[in-house]
């Protein structure tokens, strides 16, 4: 078991490595930033004094070291554009987009979880047909153009709640967030749902699928037999099975969630890491799209890590086809 | 092709006196919408390809748009004389002529990275598959690393270290989307490897190549046929989410996903048709495609068979 985590482990830390390199070389051989942040009319020496202050003028690989040895020591480099450390910058932005994904996850449980129930239950009902069809459209329709519909009818037909920004922050227990006012709530709405959708379609059809299955095992008809209410069979014996593969998958979507919310961010102009990383892209603010790669890629590497080990745990053939290959 | 799909129903051969090509016709249109969908789809590529010939004006012909038609509503007419069915977009372009233009361009880099990820994912987990041992491993744990990010995020970093242009974005999608073609195929050749044509192949002494390619390959055309549609729909709409958030396409090519970032700033004021009808273009095209794979999915799955 050790040996299999330290394993990995180290595969970890290789991709991460790999990835700085990537990320690092690939995001500095385009574009000239000097041009972007000096004002048009500066001369030749101001911007020779710019390049020397951004570092610009060592070449590629000692400015790679200097990344590498900054980045162990958590430091990304700082933003051309704010001039504030490009991590602070980030984690400063990260609690909104938890936020987001949070809520999102959260609403893809509590919407896709009942309807998937009742599509299983009756599978021939056009109501249940209704729902796939609408899972379908769901999983096909592009986030951003839901987006844009959404803001549509809901903000600008119906008025209904604010299209874009983040609303105030209430706080609770120490937290500050938007979830804890009602202006905050209403903010949050349109774009949680948004980023929600394509998880609610993927939630109802893995519970469509586990009902169905479940519905014909031995335990259930041996719950019949018993006399137990369907209600009872339904949400104590049938949910209880069918909860666990459904939660996890869910939980391991959450990464993606946190990676699709860039499209939701910068739609509904929700200030998250997302839309600072549209926003560094466009002005080439180099130091916040590496940082921002960064701490992507640690954080599904980090992810997939956990899963790895906690399937191991459960299930011990993961391990020793590992030992074997 | 649909010679090479037809290959996974050889039961059919024997029994019935049709052809492999036309069992395959009569199950794909069994379904209603899947019928649809395929006629919608084509409706579609025809629109983009007679594109030119079928618009009011080209839009990106700056001596055919007029500024003074800028943001018309649908119906309305321009001043060069024709209706502007669809209205027009900021810069006073037919939208109707812009939609069918960008079309041409969204699908041709949909259809192109489609098509390079597929050769690429193809060869390398052909050859995962019939290397085995180190090789294997080696290419299918790099499989499993990059599958294990989501395609939008490694497009999005892609994007972001390249910069814009089609070529840029075709690399992009190329590169987010050929380990889903590898691992199709190597799961599939791995079955098809251990079969007792292969194992006749080999005993005629053909070359190792020939086997792979001539004979294993044509077998695993039809789960890649399916994955190809659904990747390619996933491409035209991974593009256009890139170029909506700007960081796709340049503005002297404008597919459907910069038509609608053009319109969504017109949004807000009540100006909708900018971004709807480039957007229920896109709409159509991913979901009529997607609906043709599934159908394909179901017609050439031989476990989905009665």
């Amino acid at each position: 078991m050790t040996v299999f985590v330290i394993r990995r482990l180290l595969q970890a830390l290789l991709v991460v490595f790999l990835m700085s390199l990537i990320v690092f070389f690939g995001v500095n051989v385009v574009g000239d930033p000097v041009y972007m942040l000096v004002s048009p009319d500066a001369d030749q020496a101001d911007i020779a004094a710019a390049i020397q202050r951004l570092g610009l003028d060592r070449p590629i690989w000692e400015q790679y070291l200097l990344f590498l040895k900054g980045a162990a020591q958590g430091d990304l480099g700082d933003s051309f554009i704010f001039g504030e450390p490009a991590l602070q910058l980030i984690l400063q932005h990260m609690p909104a987009t938890m936020e987001l994904a949070f809520t999102a996850l959260f609403l893809s449980i509590a919407i896709g979880i009942p309807l998937g129930l009742y599509a299983g239950l009756y599978p021939d009902n056009p109501i249940s047909k209704g729902i796939m069809a609408t899972s379908i459209l769901g999983f096909s329709l592009p986030t951003f153009w839901v987006g844009l519909m959404l803001i549509m009818l809901f903000a600008v037909e119906l008025g209904w709640v604010p299209a874009t920004g983040r609303g105030d922050l209430g706080s609770f227990l120490g937290i500050r967030s938007s979830l804890f006012t009602l202006d905050g709530l209403s903010h949050i709405f349109l774009p949680a749902l948004n980023l929600a959708l394509l998880k609610i379609s993927l939630a109802i059809r893995l519970t469509r699928a586990g009902v169905r299955e479940a519905m014909g095992q031995d335990y259930v008809k041996y719950a019949r037999a018993k006399g137990l209410s369907t209600r009872r069979i339904i949400f104590v014996h049938v949910m209880k099975n069918i909860m666990i593969p459904v939660v996890t998958v869910m939980g391991l979507e959450f990464g993606s969630l946190i990676g699709f919310s860039v499209v939701t961010e910068t739609i509904f102009a929700w200030p998250g890491m997302g839309k600072l990383l549209i926003d560094a892209i466009l002005q080439l603010d180099r130091p916040v799209v590496v940082a921002y790669l960064m701490i992507m890629v640690l954080f599904f590497v980090l992810i997939n890590l956990i899963v790895d080990i906690l399937y191991s745990i459960l299930d011990p053939r993961v391990r020793l086809q590992d030992q074997g290959s | 092709m649909t010679d090479m799909t037809s290959t996974s129903t050889p039961a059919d051969m024997t029994a019935k006196v049709e052809t492999p090509f036309q069992s395959f016709r009569s199950e794909f249109f069994e379904s209603k919408i899947a019928t649809v969908a395929l006629g919608l789809l084509g409706v579609i590529i025809l629109l983009a390809v007679l594109a030119p010939w079928i618009t009011p004006q080209n839009p990106y012909d700056l001596g055919q748009v007029d500024v003074m038609d800028g943001r018309l509503a649908p119906g309305s007419e321009a001043f060069a004389g024709y209706t502007m069915w669809l209205g027009s977009d900021g810069a006073g372009r037919d939208l109707y002529s812009a939609i069918l233009y960008g079309l041409r361009i969204s699908l041709t880099v949909g259809v192109a990275s489609g098509v390079i990820a597929l050769l690429i994912g193809m060869t390398i987990g052909l050859v995962a598959a019939y290397a085995g041992g180190r090789i294997e491993a080696i290419i299918m744990r790099i499989v499993d690393l990059q599958l294990s990010f989501p395609a939008s995020l490694v497009a999005l970093m892609l994007v972001a270290a390249l910069g814009k242009g089609v070529d840029k974005i075709i690399l992009a999608l190329v590169v987010a989307q050929w380990a889903y073609y590898a691992r199709t195929v190597r799961a599939t050749a791995l079955v098809e490897r251990n079969k007792e044509y292969v194992e006749a192949a080999q005993c005629l002494g053909l070359s190792r190549a020939r086997i792979v390619f001539r004979h294993i390959l044509p077998n695993c055309m039809a789960p890649l046929i399916v994955v190809g549609t659904v990747q390619t729909a996933s491409a035209i709409s991974l593009e256009a989410t890139l170029s909506f958030l700007g960081v796709g396409l340049p503005q002297t090519e404008p597919s459907l996903g910069v038509l609608i970032a053009n319109g969504f700033e017109y949004m807000l004021s009540g100006r909708y048709w900018i971004s709807i009808f480039p957007g229920l273009a896109l709409l159509l095209t991913v979901v009529s495609i997607n609906l043709v794979g599934d159908q394909l999915r179901d017609v050439l799955n031989p476990r989905m068979k009665k």
